[in-house]
C-alpha cells in the first residue's frame, strides 16, 4: 500500500516538474527577445525529431557501414572482405540472385495486375466490393500472409490426404502432389506470388484513383475524335496516369528490396530462396557473421536509396501537375 | 457539312423523373450556326452531348445529314467538338493535339502535318506547333481545340461554352473569329452558351430552352423584336426587357396614376375574361416625358448606370404618395448627357406599338 503511495508520489512530481519545464519554456517564448524565441520555436519543434533521427537512424547506419568493414565479431578490420564475400561466394550469389528475380517480378506483376484489375472495375456496378476483396490482403501482416501461403502450398506424401489447397487441386487433376516451397528455381516464383498477392491490392487502389482523377472531357474528346477503347487508354489513360505508374512502382520496388518476412516464414531461406534481407538476418543473428550481415544491410541501403530518391521526386511532380 | 435535326429527342437521367431534354424537335440548316442558350440547368448542353454521342437518347431521333445517328457511338457520327476546358491532351504537343484524331483514322504522317499546318495557319497557331498545352496562354489553348476540331474537317461543329474560361476582353475577340471562321468554313456548327449577348452576336439563328423545353428557335432580331413567350422576353435583351403585369380595362392596360395603355381591339378580344395583362417593354422603348403627357407613369429613379454611349436607370413604381410600391423594377434607358438624378422622381411612356403583350396565366406572347 505504501509502495503504491509512493509511486504516485514520484509520479506526481514527476507531471509537475515536466509542466514546470514547458511553462518555463513557454515563458520564455512569450516574453523572450525575438531572436530566441525563433531559435527556441526551432529547437522545441525539429529538436526531438532530430535526436530521435540522430539516434534511430544516423547513428546505426553509419555504425553499421563501419561493421561492415570489420571481420566476424567486429574487432579486427578486414577492408572490404565482407563485401567481396557477397559478391563471389556461391551461396550469397544465389541471394543476390534472388532479389533481383523479386525485384523484377513483383512490381511488374503487382502493379501489371493492379492496373488491369482498376481498368476492368471502373465504373462497374460491383466496384466497392471488388476494389475490396483485392485491398484485403494489405490488411494482412507479411507473416500472417506467409502462414496462409505456406498452408496453400503445404505438401503431404501421397499416401496422406493433402492439408494444401494447390496441392489438392494437383491430385484431383491426376497429379502426384508437388514439394512447392523445396524444389528450386520454382519455390521462389511461388514465394513472390505470395508478395504480388499483397502488393496488387496497393498498386490497383492507387491507380485507380489516377484513372478516376483523368478528366471526364478527355476521355470524351478522344472518344470524338475516334479513338477505340484500347486507343483511348493507350493514347490518353496511360499518359495521364503515369506519374502514379512510377510512384506504385518505385514504392514496391523498395518494399521488395527490403522482404525479409516472407521468406523467414515460409522457408527460413532454405532451399535457395534465401534473399538480401533474410541472408542478413542469418549472417548476424544466427551465424554471428556480424561483418557480412553489415556488409548485407549496406548493399540494401544502397540498392533502395536512389529508387526512394526518383520516388520522392516523382512525387513532387505529381503535384506540381495537379 | 450536313444538316442536323432532333426529333422529339428526350433525355432522362437515371433516377430523375423531369427528363433534362423533353421532346427536342429542332431542324438545323445545312452550314447554319445555330446557338443554344438558356439558364444552368435548362438542357442545352445536355442536347449539345446527346448530338455528341455523349449521352444518351432515351426516345426520339437525331439525324445528321440523312443518316439516323441515335445509336452510332460518338466515333461514328462524324463530329467534332470543343469542350469548355478544352480537354487538350496534356502530353501530346499541339500538332500531336490536332492531329489525333487524323492518325486514329490512320491518315498519313504527310497528310497529317499538312493538314495540322493549314489549320495551325488559320488559327496563328504556326510558332506554337511543339509546344504542350501547358505553356500555352488560356486563348491559345482555345484556338488549339478549335484547330483539333477544324483539322478533322469534320460535317458537324459542337462548342460547348468555349469562350466563358476566357477575360471579358478576350472572350469579345474570340467571338467574333469563331464566327466568322465558321463563315469562311461553312460547316454546321451547334453553339452552346448561358450567355444571350454570345448567341445573339454570333447565331445565324438562336434556341432558347428552359428546364429542357424548347422555347423558341429564331434568328436574333426576329427573337428580339417578337419574343413567343415571358421567358424569352426576359432572357433575351440587356438589360432586360421590362415585365409588368398590369390590370386590364376596357380599352387597355391600366398603368395606375391614371394613364391608361390603350390596346388594339385584337389583342383585348384575346384577353377576354383576364383581369391582368404582362406588358414587356423594352429600356429603350421607354422615354423619360413631362408630367401630364397622355399614358405617363411616375417612377422613382434607385440607380443609374453610365456606359458613355448610353445611360439605365433602375427605376421603382410609386404610389400616390411618390412612395416606392414592391412592384418589379423599371429600366429605363435614357439620355447619357442628361441622366436624371438618383432618389428623383420621374415620368415615363411607354412608346407607341413598341409593347409586348403576354397572357399573365401562360406566359404566352399576344399577337396583335
Amino acid at each position: 500500500m505504501e509502495d503504491w503511495q509512493a509511486k504516485a508520489a514520484q509520479l506526481g512530481v514527476a507531471v509537475a516538474g515536466f509542466l514546470a519545464v514547458v511553462a518555463l519554456v513557454l515563458l520564455v517564448a512569450e516574453r523572450g527577445p525575438r531572436a530566441v524565441r525563433d531559435r527556441l520555436a526551432i529547437a522545441l519543434f525539429a529538436g526531438p525529431a532530430l535526436v530521435l533521427v540522430g539516434v534511430g537512424l544516423v547513428y546505426p547506419a553509419v555504425r553499421t557501414a563501419v561493421l561492415s568493414l570489420f571481420d566476424a565479431d567486429g574487432t579486427s578490420f578486414v577492408g572490404v572482405d565482407n563485401y567481396e564475400w557477397v559478391f563471389t561466394d556461391p551461396q550469397a550469389l544465389v541471394t543476390v540472385r534472388n532479389t533481383l528475380v523479386w525485384v523484377v517480378l513483383v512490381p511488374v506483376f503487382a502493379t501489371g495486375i493492379g492496373l488491369l484489375y482498376a481498368v476492368l472495375i471502373d465504373r462497374s456496378r460491383f466496384e466497392a466490393v471488388a476494389k475490396s476483396l483485392l485491398f484485403l490482403p494489405m490488411a494482412i501482416s507479411f507473416v500472417g500472409a506467409s502462414i496462409i501461403w505456406r498452408f496453400v502450398y503445404a505438401y503431404r506424401p501421397p499416401e496422406s490426404g493433402q492439408i494444401g489447397l494447390l496441392n489438392q487441386l494437383v491430385v484431383w487433376a491426376g497429379l502426384p502432389p508437388q514439394q512447392f516451397l523445396n524444389d528450386p528455381p520454382w519455390n521462389t516464383f511461388f514465394l513472390v506470388v505470395v508478395m504480388v498477392w499483397i502488393q496488387a491490392g496497393f498498386a490497383m487502389v492507387v491507380l485507380s484513383a489516377a484513372i478516376k482523377a483523368v478528366p471526364a472531357e478527355l476521355t470524351e474528346a478522344a472518344r470524338l475524335d475516334g479513338a477505340s477503347p484500347w486507343q483511348l487508354f493507350r493514347n490518353v489513360t496511360l499518359p495521364c496516369i503515369r506519374p502514379s505508374l512510377v510512384v506504385v512502382l518505385t514504392t514496391v520496388v523498395i518494399g521488395v528490396l527490403k522482404v525479409f518476412d516472407i521468406v523467414r516464414t515460409t522457408t527460413g531461406g532454405q532451399f535457395d530462396t534465401s534473399v538480401l534481407a533474410n541472408e542478413m538476418y542469418v549472417q548476424s543473428f544466427t551465424a554471428g557473421e556480424y561483418g557480412r550481415g553489415a556488409a548485407l544491410a549496406v548493399l540494401i541501403f544502397v540498392l533502395v536509396v536512389p529508387v526512394v530518391a526518383y520516388n520522392v521526386r516523382q512525387l513532387r511532380r505529381t503535384r506540381e501537375v495537379r | 457539312m450536313a444538316p442536323v435535326s432532333f426529333r422529339k429527342a428526350t433525355r432522362v437521367y437515371p433516377g430523375q423523373e423531369k427528363p433534362a431534354v423533353n421532346q427536342l424537335d429542332l431542324e438545323i440548316g445545312d452550314g447554319e450556326f445555330l446557338v443554344l442558350v438558356g439558364p444552368s440547368g435548362c438542357g442545352k448542353s445536355t442536347s449539345l452531348r446527346m448530338l455528341a454521342g455523349l449521352e444518351e437518347v432515351n426516345s426520339g431521333n437525331i439525324f445528321v445529314g440523312n443518316k439516323d445517328v441515335t445509336d452510332l457511338p460518338p466515333k461514328d457520327r462524324d463530329i467534332a467538338m470543343v469542350f469548355q476546358n478544352y480537354a487538350l491532351y496534356p502530353h501530346m504537343s499541339v500538332a500531336e493535339n490536332m492531329g489525333f484524331a487524323l492518325k486514329i483514322a490512320g491518315v498519313g504522317k504527310e497528310e497529317r502535318a499538312a493538314r495540322v499546318k493549314e489549320a495551325a495557319k488559320l488559327l496563328d497557331l504556326e510558332q506554337y506547333l511543339d509546344r504542350k498545352p501547358k505553356a500555352l496562354s488560356g486563348g491559345q489553348r482555345q484556338r488549339v481545340a478549335m484547330g483539333r476540331a477544324i483539322v478533322r474537317q469534320p460535317q458537324v461543329f459542337l462548342m460547348d461554352e468555349p469562350l466563358s474560361n476566357l477575360d471579358a476582353k478576350l472572350r469579345v475577340q474570340t467571338r467574333t473569329q469563331i464566327a466568322s471562321l465558321q463563315r469562311r468554313l461553312g460547316v454546321t456548327t451547334v453553339y452552346v452558351t448561358h450567355d444571350q449577348v454570345e448567341a445573339m452576336t454570333m447565331g445565324d439563328r438562336v434556341a432558347v430552352l428552359k428546364d429542357g423545353l424548347l422555347q423558341q428557335v429564331d434568328t436574333p432580331r426576329h427573337m428580339y423584336e417578337k419574343p413567343a413567350n415571358v421567358f424569352v422576353a426576359g432572357f433575351i435583351g440587356s438589360p432586360a426587357m421590362n415585365l409588368t403585369q398590369f390590370p386590364v380595362t376596357a380599352d387597355g392596360a391600366d398603368l395606375g396614376h391614371g394613364a391608361i395603355l390603350p390596346l388594339p381591339r385584337v389583342a383585348l378580344e384575346q384577353l377576354r375574361g383576364e383581369r391582368e395583362v404582362t406588358v414587356g417593354y423594352r429600356p429603350e422603348a421607354v422615354d423619360v416625358v413631362a408630367q401630364g403627357t397622355p399614358g405617363a407613369f411616375p417612377v422613382m429613379v434607385n440607380v443609374v448606370e453610365e456606359l458613355g454611349a448610353e445611360a439605365h436607370a433602375y427605376c421603382s413604381f410609386v404610389d400616390a404618395q411618390g412612395q416606392s410600391t414592391g412592384r418589379t423594377d423599371v429600366i429605363v434607358r435614357v439620355e447619357p448627357r442628361s441622366v436624371p438624378e438618383k432618389g428623383a422622381q420621374v415620368f415615363v411612356r411607354i412608346k407607341e406599338n413598341e409593347e409586348h403583350l403576354f397572357q399573365v396565366s401562360s406566359g404566352n406572347r399576344i399577337d396583335f
